[in-house]
């Protein structure tokens, strides 16, 4: 029996689920078996996805390892999960942040460690569930009960103000979503009228034919439900709350994948089923993530809080995802998928740093620091890489995937599309000045506060979840290929789609595709 | 044939005979038991639910019409029954050790129980208004003495009295609607009315009957604005009442509404729709903003129960299958955990008068188990998946959605957005902050064990793996929407 003849993604997908079974009757005092087991859980999860990685067909476009089984068979709702090579990333993406977030939680969360890592474990399935779903009304399930265990990570494990941060951080997502929920049951009677059978199977659901009006009003109610999550522009109020409330591993988890599942419900549900509404309203989502890109960096630099800093660069980097996305061009879309793995990496890994700090001083101004550098050097070198990859810095991951990300935008045929690319070339800019200001006056200089000569440098456990990720920043900036090689095939997938409905054929992308790309491999 | 000839058919009324019978023998077996030993008695309630679950079981599948058309056993009354007895054993495992507690343990709660049961079952079965009347007064009888149960709590007291006095009114209502639609369409049951309706239009004292039905039962599954009664009668009464309160009353309420509006009003849908359609909507704001506000968690239960019946009338205003069998799979869930979230909170609750929201701060460190079912409870009501709640609501609101009430289904879900916050605000008391009292050491008895295993299986099942139950929904709706036409014509009361 080959690996292939295994339910390997549900596998994957429920591991944490069924792992945080046990913990349920373990004595809540046994604290070092309990982070012990979620950690072997988590490993034991990623090693699993691998073997996805290792039996992807790379030149496929279409959904691979799909299961499904009949689960509400009246209403054609079923188990259905597969992955192409969009969700590929994002899923293992989830499964190597799994270990290192509860390694990061070790001596972070001392209390009710065993509730904690519960919550870490049932929020990774949940993840995972939503990157993989291809029922709607299965994603659905995945997307909603996600929030639980976030808000609960927030609200119980969180700093000062987390009651609020937390029914924030679920009202607007909650708010976003009931939207989407009669937007899902709204398409999925449509397809009943139009195809006469009832399904809540994405597959069919794509082959609907739906009129532009009505398209226009299920792309806003999806959006809405998205663009909460990214967040973009004018919905982020929430990030930089719940950010500066969550513990270490939220953020982390909050920051490297929770907000990929808004971008990546755009390229899922918006852009191949309403295409006609996704191509007229591009220039409005250019105006909303270029916005985004400006506004998040500007806001980033008066930050007085290190926390607070990084969340806000985060409206900024989705802002370069989502502009990607909408350009409509393979090399923007895989752009934008690739700074979505890099965005994980590189914040996912500046919080942890952050968080490190925070374990030693309990502060997080960046005032309260300054002159690190001396007193813990090996620290500062993994912090300078990660910054400068954040930044952007060729040969590290975050150039490649803003390189890509502008210029596709640029050769895209979306009207004011040379615009938007060089004002969001100008956030690259921005960002060089709010991160290298931020390390300038955090490691650089005369140590100013006497408590920071006996801070400790890093230590084993700290490597050992900081290393693998430095390892795969510098893996993408060096050969990204190994990345966008996956993805291509569905990537153009949608660009064919989109290309079709705007009345051209589809030779120029592969023509500027083979110009544009050629030298990758 | 002559219509006073006895058209018995005991069997088709099994199960109501036997609770009835048990509650007299429970009556009257009372004061031979000393208090001590009184808790035998719900044993013996347990053991009457239980053959009368068996006899319906046996009667399952059968379509008898019977009693001069007063009476049917069908799926849809089959399903009513399977509910009602549900509900009433939920009530008796949760109540025992409550009521034993307050020092109210007496027969006649068991008895009471029992009776307000075969009066629910009643109103699900019955197809001539008169039943129905009937069914709903022992029903409503029974909880009025249930709720001031606790003779000396002065809040108890209030509560039976505000209960009755408004319950009686409505009553009033609903009878006077029943006069009128039998003085116009010159029948009772709901086969001669929708006779009567297909026939031709009907006069204006006829939709003025129907304004006086739907102003009957809105009272009794606490629609606005004929809510007045529910958090008062809520918060006064006992809670183990309370908690049967919520579920029972509204269950048949809706079981009664459904069928005489589906069965007999469907052709003139387009007249009672949009009234419906208001109080749906008002029934859905009014129940959840006022639930914010609420300090009290057994008042901030009840407005979450009006908000619940707001949903749930989205299923008469679809009329069609699919929001019929929604409305009955909607009522399974909601009673499944409604009794979840009250037997924990009594189980939490501070000894004394302590409902209060606040007191439940911090339970989760001492009550680890109990605050997670509440958690899973809260969550179901609020709606999230994978529980009961965002099955149901998904159901009907989906229903809205086909039959193009997508306004409807948006101001559902918007207001579902609004509960959230109210039902999560006792999750952050439980996990997020401190306690501010001891809370007592806790014995969970048997009986409240089985209770809340019950309702957490079934919140969890109806969550994840409905298919069982939604086809059991959508086979038994079917007699409401195909009425036998000769069988009105032949035995109506019309021909005394």
């Amino acid at each position: 029996m080959g690996i292939r003849d295994l339910p390997i993604l549900s596998i994957v997908i429920f591991m944490p689920l069924l792992g945080s079974l046990p913990l349920f009757f373990v004595k809540k005092e046994r604290v070092e078996f309990i982070r012990g087991w979620a950690l072997f859980v988590t490993i034991l999860t990623f090693f699993t996805s691998l073997s996805l990685y290792f039996n992807f067909d790379q030149n496929s476009a279409n959904f691979q390892f799909q299961e499904r089984i009949s689960w509400i068979h009246e209403l054609g709702i079923s188990y259905h999960v597969g992955i192409d090579g969009i969700s590929l990333w994002l899923l293992l993406l989830t499964t190597f942040l799994g270990p290192i977030t509860v390694l990061c939680s070790w001596s972070a969360i001392m209390e009710r460690v065993r509730d904690y890592m519960i919550c870490l474990l049932i929020l990774e399935t949940g993840i995972l569930g939503v990157f993989s779903s291809l029922d709607l009304f299965l994603f659905y399930v995945f997307w909603e009960s996600q929030l639980i265990p976030m808000y609960l990570l927030i609200g119980i494990w969180g700093s000062q103000n987390r009651i609020y941060a937390a029914l924030k951080f679920v009202i607007y997502t909650m708010a976003g979503s009931l939207m989407m929920l009669v937007a899902i049951m709204y398409l999925y009677f449509y397809h009943k009228n139009q195809a006469g059978f009832f399904s809540m199977n994405l597959l069919d659901l794509y082959n609907l034919n739906i009129p532009y009006s009505i398209q226009l009003i299920l792309f806003i109610a999806f959006f809405l439900a998205f663009a909460f999550k990214v967040p973009m522009f004018p919905f982020h109020t929430w990030l930089p709350d719940a950010h500066v409330e969550a513990p270490t591993a939220g953020s982390v988890i909050l920051a490297g994948i929770l907000l990929k599942m808004g971008t990546y419900g755009f390229l899922r549900f918006n852009i191949p089923m309403f295409t006609e509404a996704s191509i007229n309203l591009a220039p409005f989502m250019y105006i909303l993530a270029v916005t985004g890109i400006i506004y998040g960096a500007l806001v980033s630099m008066v930050q007085p809080d290190l926390k607070k800093l990084v969340a806000y660069s985060s409206v900024s980097h989705l802002g370069f995802v989502m502009l990607g996305i909408f350009a409509f061009t393979v090399q923007g879309i895989q752009g934008g998928i690739l700074q979505m793995v890099n965005h994980g990496l590189s914040t996912g890994a500046l919080f942890l740093i952050v968080g490190i700090l925070y374990e030693r001083r309990h502060t997080r101004l960046i005032a309260h620091f300054g002159g690190l550098s001396r007193v813990i050097p090996r620290f500062a070198a993994i912090f300078m890489i990660v910054t400068l990859s954040s930044i952007g810095l060729p040969g590290l991951n975050g150039f490649v995937g803003e390189f890509l990300i502008i210029l596709g935008t640029f050769i895209s045929s979306n009207p004011y599309s040379t615009i938007a690319a060089i004002i969001a070339a100008s956030g690259v800019i921005f960002a060089a000045v709010y991160m290298l200001w931020m390390f300038q006056r955090v490691m650089f200089g005369v140590v100013t506060h006497e408590e920071n000569r006996y801070i400790k440098d890093l230590n084993l456990r700290e490597f050992a979840y900081l290393i693998p990720v430095l390892l795969f920043i510098i893996w993408i900036g060096i050969y990204p290929a190994t990345f966008l090689r996956p993805m291509e095939g569905s990537v153009k997938g949608i660009v064919v789609t989109v290309e079709k409905k705007m009345g051209k054929g589809n030779s120029i992308v592969f023509a500027v595709d083979k110009r544009i790309t050629g030298d990758w491999r | 044939m002559d219509p006073l000839s006895m058209d018995l058919n005991l069997a088709s009324i099994a199960p109501e005979i036997v609770i009835i019978l048990c509650g007299f023998i429970i009556i009257l077996l009372d004061p031979f038991i000393p208090y001590e030993k009184k808790r035998y008695l719900s044993y013996l309630a347990l053991l009457g639910c239980s053959v009368a679950i068996i006899f319906t079981f046996s009667l399952h599948g059968k379509r008898i019409v019977s009693f001069n058309n007063m009476i049917a056993l069908d799926g849809y009354s089959t399903f009513f029954d399977y509910l009602f007895l549900l509900i009433a054993i939920l009530s008796i495992l949760i109540a025992c050790d409550y009521i034993e507690e307050e020092r109210i343990l007496y027969g006649e709660y068991f008895a009471l129980i029992l009776f307000a049961t075969s009066g629910m079952m009643l109103m699900a079965k019955g197809v001539s208004l008169i039943i129905i009347f009937l069914g709903l007064e022992v029903l409503s009888l029974s909880t009025y003495i249930l709720a001031g149960m606790m003779k000396r709590d002065l809040k108890s007291n209030e509560a039976a009295l505000k209960y009755f006095l408004l319950g009686a009114f409505s009553s009033a209502f609903l009878l006077y609607g029943i006069t009128l639609i039998y003085g116009t369409a010159g029948s009772i049951d709901i086969f001669g009315i929708s006779q009567y309706l297909r026939a031709g239009s009907p006069s204006a004292l006829f939709f003025a009957g129907v304004a006086f039905l739907i102003v009957g039962f809105g009272f009794k599954v606490a629609a606005v604005p004929f809510h007045m009664w529910t958090p008062d009668a809520y918060e006064g009464a006992p809670t183990s009442v309370t908690a049967f309160m919520s579920v029972g009353p509204k269950a048949a309420g809706f079981a009664a509404f459904l069928r005489i509006f589906i069965s007999a009003l469907l052709p003139i849908v387009s007249d009672w729709s949009g009234i419906l359609w208001i109080i749906a909507v008002l029934t859905m704001f009014v129940g959840n903003v006022a639930a914010l506000v609420q300090e009290n968690i057994k008042r901030m239960l009840a407005y979450s129960s009006i908000a619940h019946a707001g949903y749930i009338t989205i299923g008469i205003i679809v009329a069609d299958e699919l929001g019929s069998s929604g409305l009955l799979f909607y009522l399974l869930s909601y009673t499944l955990m409604n009794i979840g979230v009250f037997t924990v909170a009594i189980l939490l609750r501070k000894e004394g008068e302590g409902y209060e929201i606040r007191d439940y701060a911090g339970a989760s460190i001492k009550h680890p188990i109990l605050s997670l079912l509440m958690t899973v409870f809260l969550l179901s009501l609020a709606g999230f998946p994978p529980t009961a709640g965002f099955m149901s609501k998904f159901y009907i609101f989906s229903a809205a959605v086909k039959k193009g009430y997508i306004g409807l289904a948006l101001i559902g879900v918007i207001n579902s957005g609004i509960s959230v916050y109210y039902y999560l605000r006792v999750v952050v008391l439980m996990y997020m902050v401190e306690p501010s009292r001891e809370f007592r050491p806790l014995r969970v008895g048997v009986f409240t064990s089985i209770a809340l295993i019950i309702s957490l299986w079934g919140t969890l099942q109806l969550g994840v793996y409905p298919t069982g139950i939604i086809n059991l929904a959508r086979s038994v709706v079917d007699v409401l929407f195909y009425i036998p036409l000769n069988i009105g014509s032949l035995f109506s009361i019309k021909a005394f």
